[in-house]
C-alpha cells in the first residue's frame, strides 16, 4: 500500500514535469512563430519593390517611384550619431556609479531614476528634443537635434546594461591589479572594462535597434517627409526609414503603390537593424575568445 | 641574535563598521625569514595581512587603529602613497586569480602599469620570474595562451611570478594552497622556502603541518588576538600558552 503511494507520487511528479516542459516548449515555438511569420511576411511583400534603383535613387513622382536612398541614408546618420552621443556619456555613468559613487541615498535615487528614465514613452523623448534642441539650442530640425533625442533615449538602456557588466566583474581581478601597484583607473581601464566589454556591447547591440527603428522622437526633431537630395551637413534635416514608412501609409494620394513600397522600406530597416547589430556581435565575439572564460 | 624587523606592527586595532576584527596587536616581521599566521577561521590572519598591503582600503566602513611600519615607512601615514606601498609589498591570493589575458600579458602587467614601454626588458624580467617561479619549463612554448587554460596549481604560480616581475620587498600570502591538490602545494611551498633567500614573507595558514614546513617563525591568533609569536620549532614543541597547546593538539579550532 505505502509503496503504491510512493510509486504514484513519483509517477504524479513525472507528469508534471512533462506538462511543464511542454507548455515551456509551446511557448518558445509560439515566439518563433511569431519571430518567423514577421520576417516572411515583410520579405514577402517588401523583396519585389526593391532592386539597385530602389537603394540608390532618390524619390520621384510624389514617393511612387525612384528610391529610398536619402532615407537610408538618413536613418543610418541618426543611428551613428545617437551611438557617438550616447556610448560614451553611458558608459562614463556606469563606470561613475559602479566605481567611484559613495553607497549614498542620492546616488540610489540616481539609479533608481536611470532605470525609470527607461519607461518614459518615446514621444516625449520627442517633444523635449524638440523643446530643448530643436528651440532651446536652435539646432533646429537636423540631423544633430535627431541624434540627441535618440541618443538621450538609448542612455538609460545602455547605462544600466554597463552597469551591470561592470558589477559581473570579479573582484578578485580588481584585487589582483590593486595589490600590484596599478591606480584605480589603470584597474578600471586595463582590467574592468576589457572583462565588462562583451556585456556592454549587448547593451549596446540591444539599444542599437531600438534607435534605429524609432519614430516618434525623431518626428519633431529631424525627420522630413521629402527631400530631393542627401543631407549635407549634421544641420540638415533628413528623411529616415521609420519616419518614410510612416509617412507612405498615412499621406499622399496613391496608396496602393505606396504601400508596397513601405513593405520594401520596413525590409530595408529590419536588415540595417541585422547589420549593425552583426557588427556589433562580431567585436563581441572577438572579445569573448580574448578574454575567452 | 634577532634578524632585522622588516615590518613592524604596534598596538594595531581594526574594526568592521563596528565588529572590532582585531585587538592589540604587536608583531614584527623580520626580513628574509617566513612568518606564519596560524589560527581559526575568523581570528583575523587574513584582516591582519591585508592591512600590510592597504588592501582592507577597499572596504567600506572600515577602520585602523595603531601603527605598521614597513623599514621606517609608516603605512597609514596620510602621506603614504598607497600605489607605491603595493609595488613593494606583493600579494598571492586564497584562489588564483590570473586575469584573463595571455600568461605573458599577465607576468608583463605589473611593468607596464608601472609606464615601462622597453619590451626587451619587459621580455627578460617575464622570464626569469617564471624561473623563479618554477613555471618556465612547463609553460615556455604557450607564453601567449590564455592564462585561465593553466591547471589550478600552474594559475597560483602564475600568481606568484607575476608578484615577482615588480620586484617587491615583502611577499604576503593568504592561504595561498587552500584550492590546490598535494602536489601543487608542495611545489608552492618549496618555492617559499627558495623565495625567502630574497623577500620577507608572510604566510597565512589553516594548515598546521604547513606552517611547520614553511615557517621561520609562527604567530597565533585566536578572535582578533594574537596569543603567542615564536621561533617556530620552539612554539610548535614547547607553547608557552595553553590555547597554543590546545590549538595545535586539536581541542578546538
Amino acid at each position: 500500500m505505502v509503496q503504491t503511494m510512493a510509486f504514484s507520487r513519483t509517477n504524479s511528479k513525472r507528469l508534471g514535469q512533462t506538462i511543464g516542459f511542454v507548455l515551456i516548449s509551446l511557448c518558445i515555438v509560439l515566439a518563433l512563430i511569431f519571430l518567423g511569420s514577421i520576417i516572411y511576411f515583410i520579405t514577402v511583400r517588401g523583396i519585389h519593390v526593391i532592386s539597385w534603383e530602389f537603394l540608390t535613387q532618390v524619390p520621384r513622382r510624389a514617393m511612387t517611384q525612384g528610391g529610398v536612398a536619402p532615407a537610408i541614408v538618413g536613418t543610418f546618420y541618426l543611428t551613428l550619431g545617437a551611438l557617438l552621443f550616447s556610448v560614451p556619456l553611458g558608459l562614463a555613468c556606469a563606470i561613475y556609479i559602479c566605481e567611484y559613487s559613495p553607497a549614498t541615498y542620492a546616488v540610489n535615487i540616481i539609479r533608481l531614476s536611470i532605470n525609470n528614465l527607461a519607461g518614459v514613452p518615446s514621444v516625449v523623448f520627442g517633444l523635449f528634443g524638440f523643446a530643448v534642441f530643436v528651440k532651446f539650442f536652435g539646432f533646429g530640425v537636423s540631423i544633430l537635434s535627431g541624434s540627441l533625442t535618440l541618443g538621450i533615449m538609448a542612455l538609460p538602456g545602455i547605462i544600466s546594461a554597463s552597469q551591470e557588466a561592470i558589477l559581473a566583474v570579479p573582484q578578485s581581478y580588481k584585487e589582483a591589479s590593486l595589490a600590484l601597484g596599478a591606480t584605480h583607473w589603470q584597474t578600471i581601464k586595463k582590467v574592468v572594462l576589457p572583462s565588462a566589454l562583451p556585456g556592454i556591447l549587448t547593451g549596446i547591440i540591444l539599444n542599437v535597434g531600438r534607435v534605429t527603428g524609432e519614430t516618434a522622437p525623431i518626428l519633431f526633431t529631424a525627420a522630413t517627409f521629402y527631400t530631393r537630395g542627401y543631407p549635407d551637413s549634421i544641420l540638415s534635416e533628413v528623411m529616415a526609414l521609420p519616419y518614410h514608412i510612416y509617412a507612405l501609409m498615412t499621406e499622399g494620394t496613391r496608396p496602393e503603390q505606396q504601400t508596397m513600397i513601405a513593405y520594401g522600406c520596413s525590409l530595408i530597416l529590419l536588415c540595417l537593424v541585422l547589420l549593425i547589430s552583426a557588427v556589433a556581435i562580431y567585436f563581441r565575439q572577438k572579445q569573448r575568445r580574448m578574454y575567452g572564460t | 641574535m634577532e634578524p632585522e624587523v622588516k615590518i613592524r606592527a604596534r598596538d594595531v586595532n581594526f574594526y568592521y563598521g563596528k565588529k572590532p576584527a582585531l585587538k592589540n596587536i604587536d608583531l614584527d616581521i623580520y626580513s628574509q625569514h617566513v612568518t606564519a599566521l596560524i589560527g581559526p577561521s575568523g581570528c583575523g590572519k587574513s584582516t591582519f595581512i591585508r592591512l600590510i598591503n592597504r588592501m582592507n582600503d577597499l572596504i567600506p566602513g572600515a577602520r585602523v587603529e595603531g601603527k605598521i611600519t614597513l623599514d621606517e615607512m609608516d603605512i597609514y601615514d596620510p602621506e603614504t602613497d598607497v600605489v607605491d606601498l603595493r609595488r613593494r609589498v606583493g600579494m598571492v591570493f586564497q584562489k588564483p586569480n590570473p586575469f584573463p589575458k595571455s600568461i605573458f600579458e599577465n607576468l608583463a602587467y605589473g611593468l607596464v602599469i608601472n609606464g615601462i614601454r622597453d619590451k626587451d626588458f619587459i621580455e627578460e624580467r617575464v622570464i626569469d620570474s617564471l624561473k623563479k617561479a618554477a613555471l618556465y619549463e612547463e609553460i615556455k612554448d604557450r607564453l601567449h595562451d590564455n592564462a585561465l587554460m593553466l591547471s589550478g596549481g600552474q594559475q597560483q604560480r602564475l600568481c606568484i611570478a607575476r608578484c615577482l616581475v615588480i620586484e617587491p620587498e615583502v611577499i604576503l600570502f593568504d592561504e595561498p594552497c587552500a584550492s590546490l591538490d598535494p602536489i601543487s602545494t608542495k611545489k608552492i611551498e618549496e618555492l617559499i622556502l627558495e623565495l625567502k633567500q630574497e623577500y620577507s614573507i608572510i604566510i597565512v595558514t589553516h594548515n598546521m603541518q604547513q606552517a611547520a614546513r614553511v615557517s621561520d617563525y609562527t604567530a597565533f591568533m585566536y578572535i582578533g588576538e594574537l596569543i603567542e609569536f615564536g621561533r617556530t620549532q620552539k612554539l610548535f614543541t614547547v607553547p608557552k600558552e595553553k590555547m597554543t597547546e590546545e590549538y595545535l593538539s586539536g581541542k578546538f579550532g
